[in-house]
């Protein structure tokens, strides 16, 4: 059911500048894919012009040998905390049910078997007693497991998130890896956008290396390597594996 | 009680109150989609840029609907246009085209020596609404409403989170004119109740009013829709009991209603907040 995802030669650029430049690497199904650099290195950018969200100068993205477009329902995608609305008249069950519309035709509504799915995917995050409030009632870390579990209710093969990790507590941050990595098992294919380097060996199999421009990308045990790294964050950094990393 | 008696008397009072409650549903239907999407802004420039589309209909002799559409339509895109085209933030290219299109409008308005009276499209005349205009609010309120029950689905998605929306495959520019052609049609609709100047009010009033009260947006329509209702039953009793412009004193109302919940509201209230943080420092 699954397919490699390949990217081919991408570039986007703001106003005549390069943000992205020309970044090529493909991915076996079935792996948990970090892609870090320093900030501003067009992490986000890249994951958004790869998905088709914003428009990109040249390059095309194919997973499972179609391009990106043909497969939309293949992928779920998780924007990064800030680009949501959380005063939005909207209470939790009902953020997790919007991850079945897009399996759901034009004019069809959201039936039972509907909501207990979402139901579902709330329980798996452990939110379910929540499943009434008003999302700006809960804490970072509850806001992104909610996001998880609509995102799980999408039933997607390939997933897709920016900076989940950004603003939330230890144990939300627990949930979420282990969610992640249980979907790995099962065959699906996560990329994640991610700036925290100590947890960079233990979270992911995958690493994409940028910084405008590709500095690697490869299974993590070749590509987090000091002298990729130090290259890429145009900086020394000290790389311990017990100690965390120091920037 | 004098109001009712006239209500049932006179056919003109009949049409005004149709025509009117028709407005408030339409007005706070569309307005919470509005709020939510942070287009207050542009509901105010949709609204004065019908203007010349109004002007250039009568030049023509056909229905004003059909020129007040056209020019709502391109003032949606020309802003569209220059704020993706250049430096120049979405804000300031709403004013820049609305204004524009207003200045038009009354200049055509004015030239054309037409039998269009300007003070009573900018301000509305209730009172004076005609069998025909009835008739066209009635099947623009039937088509908005029956939009926004059949696309709700897609609207809802497409306000929260339009990046997922967009994910999906949901082709959410076509929702974004699809909701400047419906707040087109509601301006015009609402053309002889309020006027161009007040639509906005009746837009985000009753629309904000609702949002106080409920954290579900089906909710919120509904009671966006009430609350603009209840502004213009209780604006067209004012306005007829005390002979006051009609427009003016729903808007009134409809503030009014607001203000009462501003304070008042079990949840977003601030006096109840205010008496709820006393107690728990007393406690």
């Amino acid at each position: 059911m699954n397919g490699k995802v390949e990217i081919n030669q991408l570039t986007v650029s703001y106003y005549g500048d390069e943000v992205v430049s020309d970044v090529s690497c493909s991915f076996d199904a079935g792996n948990l894919i970090g892609i870090v650099g320093p900030n501003g290195a067009g992490k986000s950018t890249m994951m958004k012009a790869a998905l088709g969200l914003i428009p990109k100068d040249r390059g095309h993205v194919e997973i499972g040998g179609k391009p990106i477009h043909r497969v939309r329902k293949e992928f779920a995608y998780v924007p990064q905390r800030n680009n949501i609305d959380w005063d939005f008249p909207i209470i939790v069950k009902d953020v997790v049910l919007l991850g079945t519309y897009p399996h759901l035709g034009l004019f069809k509504r959201p039936r039972k078997k509907d909501r207990e799915w979402a139901m579902e995917c709330l329980e798996r995050v452990g939110m379910e007693e929540f499943c009434d409030r008003q999302i700006a009632e809960l804490s970072g870390g509850q806001q992104q497991r909610v996001f998880l579990a609509r995102t799980l209710a999408q039933k997607a093969n390939y997933f897709f998130l920016d900076e989940p990790f950004v603003g939330i507590d230890v144990g939300s941050e627990e949930v979420i890896i282990t969610i992640l990595k249980e979907l790995r098992d099962q065959g699906k294919t996560i990329f994640v956008v991610h700036h925290d380097l100590s947890k960079v060996e233990n979270y992911f199999d995958d690493l994409i290396l940028i910084n405008k421009e590709l500095y690697g990308a490869g299974p993590v045990n070749k590509v987090f390597q000091p002298e990729n790294m130090e290259k890429c964050y145009k900086m020394r950094i000290g790389l311990s594996p017990s100690l965390g990393v120091e920037v | 009680m004098e109001f009712f008696q006239d209500l049932m008397a006179y056919e003109f009072l009949q049409k005004a109150f149709i025509t009117s409650i028709m407005v408030g549903i339409i007005c706070g239907v569309i307005g919470s989609f509005i709020i939510l999407r942070g287009m207050a802004l542009m509901g105010d420039a949709i609204s004065h840029a019908v203007l010349p589309g109004v002007a250039i209909s009568y030049m023509l002799g056909i229905n004003f609907f059909y020129g007040a559409v056209v020019t709502g339509v391109l003032t949606s895109l020309g802003i569209g246009a220059i704020s993706q085209n250049s430096r120049i933030k979405n804000d300031s290219s709403i004013g820049l085209v609305f204004a524009a299109m207003f200045a038009l409008g009354i200049i055509l308005i004015t030239s054309a020596q037409s039998a269009i009276d300007l003070t009573q499209i900018l301000f509305g005349n209730v009172l004076s609404v005609r069998t025909s205009d009835m008739v066209v609010t009635l099947i623009v309120g039937v088509v908005v409403l029956l939009a926004v029950y059949l696309f709700y689905k897609e609207l809802l998605v497409s306000s929260f989170d339009e990046t997922m929306a967009a994910a999906y495959g949901l082709k959410v520019r076509m929702i974004h004119y699809g909701i400047m052609v419906l707040l087109t049609l509601v301006t015009v609709a609402s053309l002889q109740t309020v006027g161009v100047v007040l639509v906005i009010a009746m837009l985000i009033t009753p629309a904000s009013t609702a949002y106080l009260l409920t954290n579900r947006l089906s909710i919120m329509i509904f009671l966006a829709a009430f609350f603009g209702a209840a502004s213009s039953v209780i604006g067209l009793y004012v306005s007829f009991t005390y002979n006051l412009p009609s427009g003016p004193v729903i808007v009134l109302v409809a503030t009014a209603i607001f203000a009462f919940m501003f304070l008042f509201s079990p949840k977003q209230g601030v006096i109840v907040r205010m008496v709820q943080s006393n107690k728990r420092k007393v406690a």
